[in-house]
């Protein structure tokens, strides 16, 4: 019943983007086609290009799915780009058109769309690119402007927020066709790039707070809408599942790499945070044509925005990065782990003394002062 | 520095214990006028003497660098009686029923099929209490070494290699490889009792996804080149060991531990437990330590 309502929601938005002017206009511009991969890996890409723009072509499949978000086994019927949750990363240069194929297959119960952050007018490309389930659109847009930019599903209505915290939602990376800069305007370079997408999950309880689970999206929709209204999300995740970016899939680096990481939350903010080490260039907002903060503790993640950070590891071991509402991120998951090897250095940081039982005179000397402020009290 | 983050990432993660035995209600008084209904005391499996070979549990450092803990023989003098099985959510029910045991998580069924988990150290020695009074026995929990000696080749004597004692890092690197390595074996959801079998010694359920606390307080430990011991060991019995598929530090009070935020790799699934039953002459050892670890929580916490 609700699925059938929904799906007649789509068909009366489809009805909006087949009345809208068509775009057949041909660009004479080399096309590219780029194959995702799934989080937190970013598909091969040039940092900074001598090329000219080009129409780079990617492909979105919307899959309906069960999703495992923790290590309790608690399953939701999520809605991804692609499967995973966040979508992938996508990777174009300022200036580049971006030309998304989105399907969404015939299996699916529900009609999708994408709003890109990063594109202009439509509601995002949300208002050309609604599909019913067996239905595919292909939708092109100008990347005019720089940074790192969340996308989302955003089928209107009670449905988009529905879709987003189910999973619906990604980040597309727009580089200056030159490349990174600091705030001087030198180039600056990554090793590697990791991308974190944060997730919110809202998951019904029973009586017994204990998480239900339900037979079909429909059946599912009026508890989870509650769940949502109450603010509280029951999961705060980085790539849909706790745990999903530590152990043996924590990420990886060594001393002396620079590594990008970028970090998308598309519904509630967030507050990355290296623990051990430090932002050195952080474009907080996302925006690459404004200079990267430099040497950050912690950066803040507006709530349908995605940043960047540029780091350079120094030191070798297991670093946590999380977001520091260190509530969320023990308590509701939001934590990945880094495993960087190398060798340590000393200067940097060093246990001078190991621990060891207080010595006598250390202790008779703290005694004092605290019994004479109890004598004072 | 490594120790003082190590510590804090195994308060963070540690696991714990709880298990159940097949305890059997029984119609037999123990003295009526106390208003309290006996029961027979679980099934046990009685040990001989012997001895076991392990790593001692705790953190060591030998010239103020971590050091892979020494590898010791412990002796068992006494007979060894065990339950054979872990304490069930049923059979812990019972002492919340009697008032004198915390109440199960809430959401956790006190089923006769499935073990007592998110059961802290302070539950475990609950029930222990409570259990000795209606059986007229004296139940504890295991120390380390009698739990390594009663699960015998269920026991993981796992330690970390010496690696280069200038870079802290290696040996966090080791650790989070060797935790990581296993934590998909692990699930979280109890299974039913008996679903991890018997070991040599005929206790079931050792080092399946429960882990079992024991009575054995955290300790650090200098020591030298031979492995032994260096003055005298700095002692927190507000953090006990947990066995199970690897030996885990918890802090007492902590009923459930989850991993996140610090550099851990994977904690305990579930914390439950099973007791030893002990003779008389035990008794004021038993005392005696709770007595210290509550002092020492009092102190450290």
């Amino acid at each position: 019943m609700i699925v059938r309502k929904i799906q007649t929601m789509g068909i009366a938005l489809s009805a909006l983007v087949f009345s809208a002017p068509a775009l057949t206009q041909d660009l004479n511009l080399p096309r590219e086609k780029v194959e995702l991969v799934a989080p937190p890996f970013v598909h091969p890409h040039e940092q900074a290009t001598e090329q000219g723009p080009r129409i780079v072509e990617f492909k979105l499949v919307a899959e309906e799915k069960q999703f495992v978000i923790d290590g309790e086994g608690t399953k939701i019927h999520a809605m991804t780009f692609n499967g995973s949750i966040p979508g992938p990363l996508m990777v174009v240069h300022e200036g580049d058109y971006v030309e998304l194929t989105l399907v969404n297959p015939a299996e699916n119960s529900m009609p999708h769309n994408i709003d890109f952050h990063a594109a202009t007018g439509a509601l995002g490309g949300g208002g050309l690119s609604l599909v019913n389930p067996g239905e595919q659109v292909v939708l092109r847009w100008k990347a005019d402007r720089s940074g790192v930019f969340v996308y989302h599903c955003a089928p209107g209505g009670p449905m988009t927020p529905w879709h987003v915290v189910s999973g619906m939602r990604g980040a597309i990376m727009v580089l200056p066709r030159d490349g990174l800069r600091d705030g001087a305007g030198n180039p600056l370079q990554y090793d590697r790039a990791y991308y974190i997408g944060e997730n919110d999950f809202y998951v019904p309880r029973d009586k017994d707070g204990k998480f239900k689970s339900y037979a079909s999206w429909g059946d599912a929709y009026a508890d989870a809408v509650s769940a949502m209204r109450s603010l509280t999300p029951t999961h705060v995740v980085f790539n849909g599942k706790v745990g999903a970016l530590t152990g043996q899939n924590a990420l990886t680096s060594k001393v002396g790499e620079a590594v990008l990481i970028v970090h998308s939350q598309a519904n509630r903010d967030s507050r990355p945070h290296l623990i051990g080490g430090h932002g050195d260039f952080v474009w907080e907002t996302g925006k690459f044509s404004n200079r990267p903060e430099t040497n950050l503790e912690t950066w803040f993640i507006r709530g349908g925005s995605a940043g960047a950070a540029l780091y350079r590891f120094r030191q070798p071991g297991i670093y946590a990065y999380l977001t520091h509402n260190l509530i969320e991120a023990v308590e509701l998951g939001a934590t990945a782990h880094f495993k960087v090897d190398g060798t340590w250095n000393d200067d940097l940081m060093t246990q001078v003394k190991a621990p060891e039982a207080i010595p006598p005179n250390v202790r008779g000397e703290r005694e004092h002062p605290v019994q004479s402020a109890r004598q004072r009290n | 520095m490594s120790f003082g983050l190590k510590f804090k990432c195994a308060l963070a993660a540690a696991g714990g214990v709880a298990a159940s035995l097949g305890i059997m209600l029984a119609s037999v008084a123990n003295g009526p006028d106390r208003g309290i209904t006996a029961i027979a005391g679980p099934l046990v499996v009685e040990l001989q003497p012997g001895s076991v070979r392990y790593h001692a549990a705790g953190d060591f450092s030998r010239n103020g660098r971590p050091a892979s803990p020494p590898k010791t023989t412990v002796s068992i003098r006494q007979p060894l009686v065990i339950m054979k099985y872990q304490v069930t959510a049923a059979e812990y029910q019972r002492c919340v029923e009697g008032h004198a045991c915390s109440p199960l998580d809430p959401g956790t069924t006190p089923a006769s099929d499935r073990p007592a988990v998110k059961i802290s150290w302070r539950d475990a020695n609950s029930y222990a209490d409570w259990l000795s009074a209606r059986t007229g026995a004296l139940y504890r929990l295991p120390t380390d070494e009698e739990w390594a000696y009663a699960a015998a080749s269920r026991f993981q004597d796992e330690a970390l290699p010496d690696v280069d004692g200038g870079d802290p890092a290696q040996l966090w690197l080791a650790r989070y490889e060797m935790e990581s390595s296993r934590e998909g074996l692990i699930e979280k959801e109890p299974r039913s009792i008996g679903s991890y079998g018997a070991n040599e010694n005929g206790l079931i359920d050792l080092a399946g996804n429960v882990w079992e606390w024991t009575s054995t307080c955290f300790v650090r430990q200098a020591i030298d080149a031979n492995g032994q011991p260096i003055g005298t060991a700095t002692t927190n019995c507000g953090v006990r060991v947990a066995e199970g598929r690897h030996r885990a530090y918890v802090p007492e009070f902590v009923r459930d531990v989850r991993s996140g935020g610090c550099m851990t790799g994977a904690p305990p699934a579930n914390l439950g437990f099973r007791l030893v039953r002990d003779g008389s002459r035990d008794r004021l050892r038993s005392l005696v330590e709770s007595v210290q670890g509550f002092l020492s929580s009092v102190l450290v916490l």
